[in-house]
């Protein structure tokens, strides 16, 4: 008995949504009025005219943000077929996390105190 | 009335008599199991938009309630027809892309916010066997394929052409990402205590469920995911009153709709995880596995919406604060003292 595997139930779950979400898009699109004028076209503020542009500069803190996010992910994903294992493997493997665990807590600690988590 | 105790099997049924039709009309077997796989997402598709119906029906009411008001009452029993009412008005309603905006961008940004909400909830078991796509290390999956959905909000907040909403993208953002360290390493001790990846397996191994032994573990999963959902009182991204909603400023008629659509599925997948990995998935005594699905995750997403009217919204720095000075260190402890006590316990 061949049967299709969950990966191609993933594609299909991928391409079965698009679709659903155009068809919707295509339904409403043969529904709705479309009388475009200048003033609906500009952006919302709130009925005063634009100030500026959307080039604004934005803190240099979201990068650092994403930074540790990036760290700490990756290791997670480590942890996670230690944790997998953790059972089979006794004092030896918890020894082992443990350290990979410290180092990490130590590196939370450093962006902590260097004042990267503080949000101002 | 055994197949509502079994739906696998009926499954199994209606997948035999396909590939039976397909040899029928000289097809190969594999086509009535490509058509079998395309009805079961078209399947799911709808559970989930009634599901977003039901809740936005229920946030409405249960809003209202909290508040001694009655609700939606007009259209329909209680106002029980309103949401369909809100769908064909959303449907209906001119929805353009603003002259500012970065067209493709702007218009793919839906889309990407809903598909990995729609892919990471068919790894989740439903009921015994009842998975559309069962890979071994299904935990790992949902949280991997859920991710992508930053990007769509960073998407729509970026190509709106509107600072405000640049700024809600970017703070939706950041605040995702910071809770995402927290959601991911509160499930380790899950997987330690299971020994697996597998979703449905996580399930089997609950004799009793995880919460007795992971309390604290499941208190930062629900944390980390209203915060993941950006819903009160995590919801400064979307601050009404000062960013005028955010990332989805722009959009109106049916890609707004998308969005809400999208938020709800992405409850509800937290909502799901959190019933599998803590609350013992479909077990549960007398009634079929999956009406015990459904009403656990029904009960951890009425949570959400009681948290919204008991919280007061959370600043910006305490909400960092909270993730990465709180939650994160308390993840840490937990995987420890639950490798130390699995260790001692040996």
């Amino acid at each position: 008995m061949e049967h299709l595997g969950a990966y191609a139930n993933m594609v299909m779950a991928l391409g079965v949504g698009l679709f659903c979400l155009a068809a919707g898009m295509v339904i409403s699109w043969m529904g709705r009025p479309s009388n475009l004028t200048p003033v609906k076209l500009e952006t919302y503020e709130c009925g005063e005219p634009t100030v500026g542009t959307d080039q604004v500069r934005f803190r240099t803190l979201f990068y650092l943000f994403a930074i540790v996010f990036v760290v700490f992910d990756v290791e997670a994903i480590f942890l996670f077929p230690v944790a997998v294992v953790f059972r089979q493997m006794g004092w030896f493997g918890f020894l082992e996390m443990l350290a990979f665990v410290i180092i990490l807590l130590l590196g939370l600690a450093y962006a902590w105190r260097k004042g990267v988590l503080k949000w101002q | 009335m055994n197949y509502i105790f079994d739906p696998a099997a009926a499954f199994a049924w209606c997948l035999e008599q396909l590939r039976t039709l397909a040899t029928l009309v000289h097809l190969p077997v594999m086509a009535g199991e490509w058509v079998g796989s395309f009805l079961v997402m078209i399947g799911l598709f709808t559970v989930c938009s009634v599901i977003v119906m039901i809740l936005v029906y229920g946030e409405r009411k249960i809003a209202a309630h909290m508040q001694s008001r009655l609700g939606p009452m007009r259209v329909g029993w209680h106002g029980l027809l309103q949401v369909i009412a809100d769908v064909i008005k959303l449907m209906l309603k001119e929805s353009f892309v603003p002259a500012a905006a970065d067209n493709w961008i702007f218009r793919a940004a839906p889309y990407v916010v809903f598909i990995p909400g729609f892919m990471a909830l068919i790894a989740i078991p439903m009921d015994r066997g009842v998975i559309p796509a069962h890979v071994n290390m299904g935990l790992l999956y949902i949280l991997a394929v859920g991710t992508p959905g930053v990007i769509g909000i960073l998407m729509a907040g970026w190509s709106s052409g509107n600072k405000y909403s640049l700024l809600g993208g970017m703070r939706s953002a950041a605040q995702m990402i910071s809770y995402e360290v927290p959601l991911v390493m509160s499930v380790l001790g899950v997987i330690m205590l299971a020994g697996s990846l597998d979703l449905a397996a996580i399930v089997e191994a609950q004799k009793v469920p995880y919460i007795i032994y992971q309390p604290l573990a499941f208190i930062i999963f629900l944390i980390a995911s209203v915060a993941e959902t950006n819903r009160n009182p995590f919801d400064i991204p979307e601050a009404e009153s000062e960013l005028t909603a955010g990332f989805h400023t722009e959009y109106g008629g049916v890609r707004f709709a998308y969005f809400f659509l999208a938020e709800y599925v992405n409850m509800f997948v937290l909502s799901a995880a959190a019933v599998t990995l803590f609350l013992g998935g479909w077990k549960g005594p007398f009634l079929p596995g999956w009406v015990w699905y459904f009403a656990k995750t029904f009960g951890i997403l009425f949570l959400f919406m009681w948290f919204r009217w008991t919280f007061p919204r959370l600043r910006s720095d305490q909400l960092m604060d909270l993730g990465w000075k709180v939650l994160t260190p308390l993840a840490f402890l937990n995987l420890i003292v639950t490798g130390l006590v699995l260790v001692l316990l040996k």
